[in-house]
């Protein structure tokens, strides 16, 4: 689904080709091929630019995603999407005030607005240690202490982050604000943040979701924001190994758009992709969508470059495997700004493939679906993306769909219906769906496509279309918009994830989901929340699942607290039930308190033991993971 | 849920409401042939019968062991799970509602002869229909007599429950026709010991875990693991506790409800047949033309009877914080574990408290009152004493929180009249005398060991209603008695004797394990209440009232000490070293010839063994 071929006519005419070629071989094909119309529902590239300084002026300040873009309920009721970034963008959601009123028994009459603009006054006056801005702005480095870039750097996007800047309220923020453009620039300010003792906290995205960004109360040192956003350059493609020497403040869309210009792509697509940085995947162990083809960030990383209170790490070469003690790269993958800040990064790259295809199944409950992507595990046959998501989720899902342009397409959304739930047989309340996406040459992916959906069929599968599959994917990228729209209307939500063995899947997704339920019920709320999972990858020992999990508040006194009791509670019931702490969120200071258990006393002493020599002075004191 | 109240007489219990009422109007048959839709599971996973045996036998952990004990012993996987079916055959329950109909109907009838009234709180009902849908659901009723399943699955059925496979000993198996009736109403069969079995276990467990996750139907057990002889309630055994508590500890179901059913008697069944065997007759072997011999018993007044629902126990909710599930987490779930140490101390303070549940929910009729006061005056009593420390005893009882069935609005000594009638077969009543007697005067000529023997059987038949209130009155007995041999008012010392005896006792009573403090903290309360005592703070103290609330409660426990006295005496005096355990209960009862059972014996013993007094030798 790489981001949209327009610029790209070279890939264009090699595609047309292709079909020429294989005009006769189609013929034979079960499944009708069409031209790769897969498009990301994301930034049009002609629209974006590097990302500014002030990211304030084209993002929202207290929300996710662009200003322009968002979800709002127009004067008769109905949904729809702003702006002009997005394949959603401009379109009106019929089915979503249902949806979103009888899920979360909210009233369109009720709402909960967020402060519209960010009061200056609430900003504490920046801690400035003047020695050290004095010599940075000698060495020429961009310095800032304006509040609103100060606030903007002081947050991730946790549920409790967001709820608080809604409603205006501001905690510890960092002192200054600091861009470095290059490698060097790094070693400089990491030297002079050694040398006059303050508090680094290097800043990529923004995206993180637990709490990593959050500056700890405990500390007295002045704060600065290490923003990486103009270290953004591809240094150099080699064609010959194919791999690209990449800055680390890049952000996904613009990697991939540049590499995609150039016929090559990572394939790397997180789905924060559109905002997340290079830098932050190594620091956090990201892992994208279309892993199964390219693999997660630790598989696609060659060579890191890192600055450190105690100098530059990095290997020697770029061989592809190394034996020379345990790799050094696992000291960096996921280290979470606690030990340096990552400025240059060696990839590899893949040249696009030359066809995608999206599809989607539906099987008649939700252990079918598991069942059968256990057994395409099994076989090693993943299509590129394969996710399974759960009843609720389905029902999710077709509440975004835009309003259909004709009767004919209505017409046939009826009959689709009527056949899957009338003729098949599948309880509209159990049935669930998988969504696909095949990548590769186009013979190939029409091969591995009837490998995929004939597996499917085995577990009562039924093939539904490209149309949902894509739908699907779309949820991932517009569900943090939406849960602004939630906001709007007492209703509070965030996702969680986790990774757990095959045979637990079934069994953990059932009792957290439960759990979630049973501890809402008990801490007051009133209607019976949102809780829904998807399993998202596979693995050959296991899987990765993903919880969304919303509720209506109206009436509690404190729903940040309540939605963080649950939330504990249901990652609690998550490693009772063999799952992992995180599969590739990671821990921050959100769940600090389980590391422990999770990698055992010897285990965070050798991390610590690490952290103590790189940096002995806690430069990096964000103070996340230990 | 478990931790029983500070104040055990505030609790609130159901009201009762009588099943047969309904019977004795309307047609049995009709009733038998109703329509039956019980409340579902929403987690229900159809499954045939015939299901659930290929389930059980393809399923990870049957497998698992198969290839296991194959390999230990040589023989083929075939063979050993061949083996393993033919155990599934001789076990699995064929449950057919056709048969359980049958059962309606013979049971409305037998219902309808032997008791005056089965009362049920319908209340309980009602939460155990909510549990029933929600999670899977274990029945624990307390175990008396053999009329207790049959009465489970008799009120289940009434109330449009779903009908539970009750695990049933192997001996009723061995009853022609009747063995394979009951199994198609629900019972499967165990055997009594497999010990070192381990595909029998495995079978066995996998078979008991599939129905539970299936949510096929409740489960249901007695945590005493058998009939209890004695009215008192028995140390309850954890192999099959734990096996339906894995499935929750192994993440494969949320949640898992125990419910506690309190079943009591006016007059239990098989009385006699009980202190008989508790003397040394064997007890008869469960037989098809046994059953049928025993129809007498359908002429005789068994009174009312009592079904008590207890509030359902969520396991996740008992397990929280004691448990650690993520003790799973490292081997695959198929691969039996053993219980760990901590799993197992939680497996058994968890039947404890069940135990406890069962006994306070037990509902005690004025007889058990009588009896009690009897037993203290072998010699008998004055109608008109008997009837005023009845009353006194009444008082008492309610005060400590027993749950007294006493006829709201009649006067004592019509209440008294009453039970004695209902009892006269071990009591004779002369002049306004009561007394413990035999009343089927011997018309032949009996030797005088006979006639010991016959006196024995009236008081042990006595005893196990007075054993009845027991769990009522033990823990300020046990404090009395304390207080009477701790010489001291200090309180470390009444503890330390407290304590003792608690230990002492903890094979012939339930005693929560590690539950001391708080045990000897509420009896202290209740007497206090009651005014015997002052509690300072460092001393206890009697009031000038109290005596004959502590000496009364003295005696209660007087025939226990006297008893653990004997088997003491004996071990010092008679034995030479070596004893074997077949030859020692015959040989106390041959050394001392007081109304001692069997059922003491067993429990001194092993707590002599338990506080290693007594050693245990292998020959």
């Amino acid at each position: 689904m790489a981001s949209n071929s327009s610029s790209s006519a070279q890939q264009r005419l090699r595609i047309i080709a292709g079909h020429l070629q294989k005009r006769p071989e189609e013929e034979n094909a079960s499944v009708a091929a069409q031209e790769c119309k897969a498009e990301a529902p994301r930034s049009e590239p002609s629209s974006a630019t590097p990302v500014p300084r002030r990211r304030q002026e084209i993002m929202k300040w207290n929300g996710w995603g662009y200003s322009d873009s968002r979800f709002l309920f127009n004067k008769k009721g109905q949904a729809e999407f702003t702006g002009k970034r997005y394949r959603l963008s401009g379109l009106i959601l019929p089915s979503l005030k249902d949806w979103f009123e009888g899920t979360f028994g909210a009233n369109l009459q009720h709402r909960s607005p967020a402060t519209p603009s960010l009061n200056l006054s609430a900003v504490a006056p920046p801690h400035l240690n003047q020695p050290f801005v004095e010599d940075l702005k000698a060495a020429g480095l961009s310095v800032s202490h304006d509040p609103e870039d100060r606030v903007f750097r002081a947050h991730g996007h946790c549920l409790h982050e967001v709820f608080a800047l809604r409603e205006g309220r501001i905690g510890r923020v960092p002192d200054v604000v600091v861009w470095p453009s290059c490698h060097n620039d790094v070693e400089k300010i990491v030297e002079l943040a050694c040398k006059h003792n303050v508090c680094l906290i290097p800043y990529g995205g923004g995206t993180s979701v637990s709490s990593a960004l959050e500056c700890p109360r405990e500390e007295t040192r002045s704060i600065v924001s290490l923003d990486t956003s103009q270290m953004n350059r591809i240094l150099w493609i080699d064609e010959k190994n194919l791999t690209a020497h990449v800055e680390a403040g890049i952000i996904g869309q613009d990697l991939e758009r540049q590499l995609n210009e150039r016929g090559y792509c990572t394939g790397h697509e997180p789905d924060s992709m559109e905002f997340s940085s290079l830098g932050g995947w190594v620091a956090t162990r990201a892992s994208g969508m279309k892993k199964n083809i390219y693999g997660n960030i630790e598989d696609l990383v060659v060579h890191i470059k890192m600055v450190t209170p105690r100098g530059v790490i990095e290997k020697s070469c770029l061989g592809p495997r190394m034996s020379t003690g345990p790799d050094i790269h696992h000291f960096i993958l996921g280290s979470e700004g606690t030990l340096g800040v990552v400025t240059e990064v060696t990839l590899k790259i893949r040249p696009i493939p030359e066809y995608q295809k999206y599809g989607s199944v539906v099987f008649p409950n939700f252990q079918q679906g598991v069942a059968c992507l256990r057994e395409v595990a099994r076989q090693r046959c993943a299509p590129a993306s394969i996710r399974l998501m759960d009843n609720e989720q389905f029902q999710f899902g077709h509440a975004l769909k835009p309003q259909v342009s004709s009767i004919f397409t209505s017409f046939l959304d009826g009959l689709k219906k009527f056949y899957i739930t009338k003729f098949k047989g599948f309880d509209p309340h159990h049935l669930c769906v998988a969504t696909l996406l095949f990548e590769g040459d186009r013979g190939k992916v029409l091969q591995h496509e009837k490998q995929v959906y004939d597996i499917a069929a085995k577990f009562g599968g039924l093939a539904a279309g490209e149309d949902n599959g894509q739908r699907g994917y779309m949820l991932t990228f517009v569900i943090a918009y939406l849960r602004d729209l939630g906001m709007d209307y007492y209703v509070i939500g965030e996702s969680f994830e986790t990774s757990v063995p095959w045979d637990r899947v079934l069994d953990l997704c059932r009792n957290v989901k439960e759990r979630i339920v049973r501890e809402c019920k008990e801490r007051g709320v009133q209607f019976p929340p949102l809780s829904t999972c998807r399993v998202t990858q596979t693995y050959d020992a296991g899987a990765c699942v993903y919880f969304y999990f919303a509720f209506n508040y109206r009436g509690l006194s404190d729903p940040v607290h309540i939605y963080e009791q649950v939330e504990h509670a249901a990652r609690e019931e998550i490693l009772a039930n063999g799952g992992s702490l995180s599969h590739h969120h990671g821990v921050g200071k959100l769940r600090k308190e389980w590391m422990k258990e999770s990698v055992s006393g010897v285990g965070l002493g050798m991390l610590k033991s690490v952290k103590e020599y790189v940096d002995p002075q806690n430069i990096f004191g964000n103070g996340n993971l230990l | 849920i478990l931790s029983y109240p500070r104040h055990p007489v505030l609790k609130k219990r159901d009201d009762f409401e009588d099943v047969l009422e309904e019977r004795r109007r309307s047609s049995d048959l009709r009733y038998a042939l109703r329509c039956y839709t019980p409340t579902l599971y929403k987690g229900l996973v159809p499954c045939k019968v015939s299901m659930l045996k290929s389930i059980v036998l393809q399923s990870d952990h049957l497998q698992c062991v198969i290839k296991q004990v194959s390999s230990e012993s040589g023989d083929s996987t075939e063979c050993v799970a061949e083996e393993a079916s033919l155990i599934l055959d001789e076990m699995a329950h064929r449950m057919q509602l056709s048969t359980v109909r049958f059962f309606v109907f013979t049971l409305s009838k037998a219902f309808k002869r032997l008791f005056r009234s089965v009362c049920v709180n319908e209340e309980g009902i009602q939460r155990l229909q909510q549990a029933v849908q929600e999670h899977p659901v274990v029945l624990l009723p307390s175990h008396r007599s053999y009329m207790d399943f049959l009465m489970m699955s008799y009120l289940l059925y009434m109330f449009d429950l779903p009908l539970p496979v009750i695990a049933a000993g192997m001996d009723f198996m061995s009853m022609k026709f009747i063995g394979e009736m009951l199994r198609m109403s629900g019972a499967f069969f165990i055997r009594r010991s497999f010990g070192g079995d381990k595909l029998y276990w495995a079978v066995f467990s996998e078979y008991v875990k599939t129905m539970l996750r299936k949510g096929y139907a409740p489960i249901e057990f007695f945590l005493e693991g058998t009939r209890s002889r004695t009215c008192k309630s028995l140390t309850p055994k954890t192999g099959l506790l734990n096996i339906v508590m894995e499935p929750f500890f192994k993440g494969e179901l949320f949640d898992v409800s125990l419910v506690p059913v309190s079943i009591s008697y006016e007059r239990v069944l098989e009385e006699s047949l009980y202190a008989r065997e508790l003397l040394g007759v064997p007890k008869p072997k469960e037989s098809t033309s046994g059953l049928l011999k025993a129809r007498r018993v359908l002429s005789e007044d068994y009174g009312s009877m009592h079904v008590y629902f207890g509030h359902p126990v969520s396991v996740r909710s008992l397990a929280e914080g004691k448990i650690k599930r993520s003790q799973y987490n490292l081997l695959p779930r198929y691969i039996p574990q053993k219980p760990s140490v901590d799993t197992h101390e939680f497996l058994n303070d968890a039947a404890f408290r069940l135990v406890r549940i069962q006994e306070e929910n037990m509902v005690l009729k004025p007889w058990v009152l009588i009896a009690t006061l009897l037993l203290q005056n072998p010699d008998g009593m004055d109608l008109s004493s008997l009837t005023e420390q009845t009353d006194w005893l009444r008082h008492l009882a309610l005060a400590f929180g027993a749950f007294l069935d006493w006829p709201d609005h009649e006067a004592c000594s019509e209440v008294i009249s009453c039970s004695l009638a209902l009892h006269r077969r071990l009591l004779s009543v002369s002049a306004g005398h009561v007394q413990l007697s035999v009343t089927d005067a011997p018309q032949v000529e009996t030797t005088p060991e006979e006639a010991v023997f016959q006196r024995a059987v009236v008081v042990l038949s006595c005893a196990s209603y007075r054993n009845q209130i027991l769990h009522v009155f033990l823990r300020p007995a046990l404090l009395a008695v304390a207080m009477q041999s701790a010489n001291s008012s200090r309180k470390d010392d009444i503890y330390n004797c407290f304590n003792f005896l608690r230990n002492m006792f903890s094979n012939e009573f339930i005693l929560c394990p590690g539950d001391s403090v708080q045990d000897f903290e509420e009896a202290c309360y209740l007497l206090m209440k009651r005014g015997v005592l002052q509690v300072l703070e460092h001393e206890i103290v009697m009031s000038a009232s109290g005596q004959s609330t502590l000496a009364f409660l003295c005696s209660v426990l007087e025939p226990f000490l006297q008893g653990y006295q004997v088997v003491c005496r004996y071990l010092c005096e008679e034995t030479n070293e070596n004893l074997t355990e077949k030859e020692f209960i015959p040989a106390v009862r041959s050394f001392c010839f007081v109304s001692l059972s069997s059922d003491l014996q067993k429990n001194a013993l092993a707590a002599l063994l338990r506080l290693k007094a007594v050693r245990k030798v292998k020959v």
